[in-house]
């Protein structure tokens, strides 16, 4: 167990710009030690950007960001020795081996001989990878290098690990696998874990999220939390006329209604009541009335005014190369 | 071990395992002069005499030259695989370890050099055939310039792939700029013979010196038949600062990439 004071990761008034474009607005929020954070949001938020300034590849345009009390502005080396990370985009060499490529990175830690390859091979055993460690990486599926990665990644024993889109690429047995890895992880040994993702399913899963769109820090809390505060439960409705319609609903439940893409939503205690009396009160305007259980999305949506997957749509990729 | 020599130790090694695993790379860069040095050597044979030297032939002057174009193309070639490094975000783990940035480059630089030696020793068989009076000794030494060449323009390249997002851009600034280094370094016709312009643009060339050099160490034994070239330790001197001044610039570029 790590005895450091303070929290894993404090993210403090992050502002980046790529010339004229706001990447990120002052962001802050903090990770504590042995919790699972996702940063939920679509591409193009800024979840990348934020990414990159934490792992220490670029400087943020001001503000600063501490991991275990270390600045990546001005001690990058000290986070480094803290960090283990597990990009979006393969980190593994293709033409090594998966031992190689693991002897590399330990190398590159400041591991060396036997103790560096019993450590990797503790690692391979647990991942399941054994067997295919003489293998050439360009060998194995995708889900399989995806936790070579991780392996990898941990090698050096990292107190926090950063893991960018983890799931990107992932069937979704593979994406629960991973997911299961990283709650044994922090279990057994208390490493914090952060991750960036755009699938809500995946954020449900962590300690705390934190919603970032369009450079802002929206909401952050626990899943449950969060969609507390959205209402009991909600109504989604589609309608011949929706903005009519809104206006009537508004009027005889005295809540609001939002109009989103069309469809109108509604957050209100004992919304199932309301549906018998929805549909005799307007019979030829309702095309369809849903139920269900705040989610992400709606926390989301609540925060936004707009869709998730509109979000990720109409905002391109913004990732500086 | 320090972890400095230990993270320049494995990125020199992934670039000498990486090399040996992609045979084309192999061929492309021993083969390809090879065949430039027969066909050109040949060609131009009966028209050419070096006009300060002893009347050697034009494949026994060409010798040298071919021997710094392997190096070059070895050398730059190992480069590329920086690119590639880079765009599939291979750099991006190594970037983000505990490591001086100095490390990684000197290991990059290391691994090319020393590729560009070993293709460099290899053409060295060859000469018996070009007909240069090569001794044990004279070998050693060209082996020593051979690296110390191989180092610079590796330094070079890297201080260009650590900048450069493709290898189709690679590939213009190789035909802009790193062919004519090579054309203008006296390794395909001699300084003296040349145009005034291209003279002066050829002494200011650093390759002139590296070409010099391994001219002066190949005749050691004969040192009359490269009188009129530029002195061995000056031209080592040049060589090595002009390495130097590269391997600082592509530090400093390393230094502000992102991976």
């Amino acid at each position: 167990m790590n005895q450091n004071p303070g929290p894993a990761l404090e993210v403090q008034g992050v502002t980046h710009r790529y010339g004229s474009r706001v990447a990120l607005k002052d962001v802050r929020f903090e990770v504590s030690e042995g919790e699972i954070f996702a940063l939920l949001g679509p591409n193009g938020g800024g979840k990348t950007t934020l990414f990159r300034i934490i792992t220490t590849l670029m400087p943020p345009t001001s503000g600063d960001a501490r991991v275990f009390g270390h600045s990546v502005r001005d001690a990058p080396g000290a986070v480094r020795r803290k960090i283990g990370v597990v990009f979006q985009q393969p980190g593994l060499d293709p033409k090594l081996t998966v031992l190689e490529n693991m002897i590399h990175h330990g190398r590159l830690h400041g591991m060396l001989g036997a103790p560096l390859r019993k450590a990797a091979d503790a690692l391979l055993a647990q991942f399941g990878l054994i067997d295919r460690k003489k293998d050439y990486v360009e060998t194995l599926s995708g889900g399989l290098q995806r936790r070579v990665e991780l392996a990898k990644a941990l090698l050096p024993r990292p107190e926090i690990l950063f893991l960018d889109e983890p799931s990107t690429g992932l069937d979704p047995g593979a994406r629960i696998d991973f997911r299961n890895e990283l709650k044994r992880l922090r279990n057994e040994t208390n490493t914090t874990v952060v991750l960036t993702t755009h699938f809500i399913e995946e954020a449900d899963h962590a300690d705390r999220v934190g919603i970032i769109h369009e450079g802002d820090l929206v909401a952050i809390g626990a899943p449950d939390a969060l969609k507390k505060e959205v209402g009991g439960e909600v109504l989604s409705i589609e309608a011949g006329d929706p903005e009519s319609l809104r206006v009537k609903l508004e009027a005889m439940f005295s809540c609001e209604v939002r109009s989103v893409d069309g469809s109108l939503r509604a957050e209100m205690k004992g919304a199932h009541a309301a549906i018998p009396r929805i549909a005799e009160a307007f019979p030829g305007e309702v095309r369809s009335i849903t139920l269900g259980k705040p989610t992400l999305e709606d926390v989301f949506i609540n925060q936004t005014g707009k869709r998730f997957i509109d979000a990720d749509a109409d905002e391109p990729e913004a990732r500086k190369s | 071990m320090t972890p400095y020599m230990l993270c320049m130790g494995t990125i020199w090694q992934r670039e000498i395992v990486r090399f040996v695993r992609q045979r084309s790379r192999i061929i492309g860069a021993f083969g390809q002069p090879v065949l430039f040095w027969l066909l050109l050597g040949s060609g131009f044979g009966r028209n050419f005499r070096y006009a300060g030297g002893g009347g050697e032939g034009y494949l026994e002057y060409f010798y040298p030259g071919i021997i710094a174009m392997v190096v070059l193309f070895t050398a730059i070639f190992s480069t590329f695989a920086v690119v590639d490094d880079r765009k599939a975000r291979f750099l991006q783990g190594v970037l983000a370890a505990p490591v001086p940035r100095s490390a990684i480059v000197m290991g990059q630089v290391l691994g090319g050099a020393t590729l560009a030696l070993l293709q460099g020793v290899l053409l060295l068989v060859a000469t018996p055939l070009a007909g240069v009076p090569l001794t044990l000794e004279a070998a050693l030494a060209s082996v020593l310039v051979m690296g110390l060449i191989g180092f610079a323009l590796t330094a070079l390249g890297l201080l260009l792939a650590w900048r450069i997002e493709s290898t189709q851009g690679f590939h213009s600034i190789m035909s802009l700029l790193l062919i004519p280094l090579w054309l203008l370094s006296g390794a395909v016709f001699p300084v003296s013979g040349a145009h005034p312009l291209i003279g002066l643009v050829m002494q200011v060339n650093p390759l002139t010196y590296g070409v010099a050099a391994l001219r002066r160490t190949l005749y050691l034994s004969a040192p009359d038949a490269v009188a009129n070239l530029p002195g061995l330790w000056i031209s080592l001197i040049i060589m090595i600062a002009f390495g130097g001044v590269c391997f600082s610039l592509a530090v400093r570029t390393a230094e502000q990439s992102e991976g």
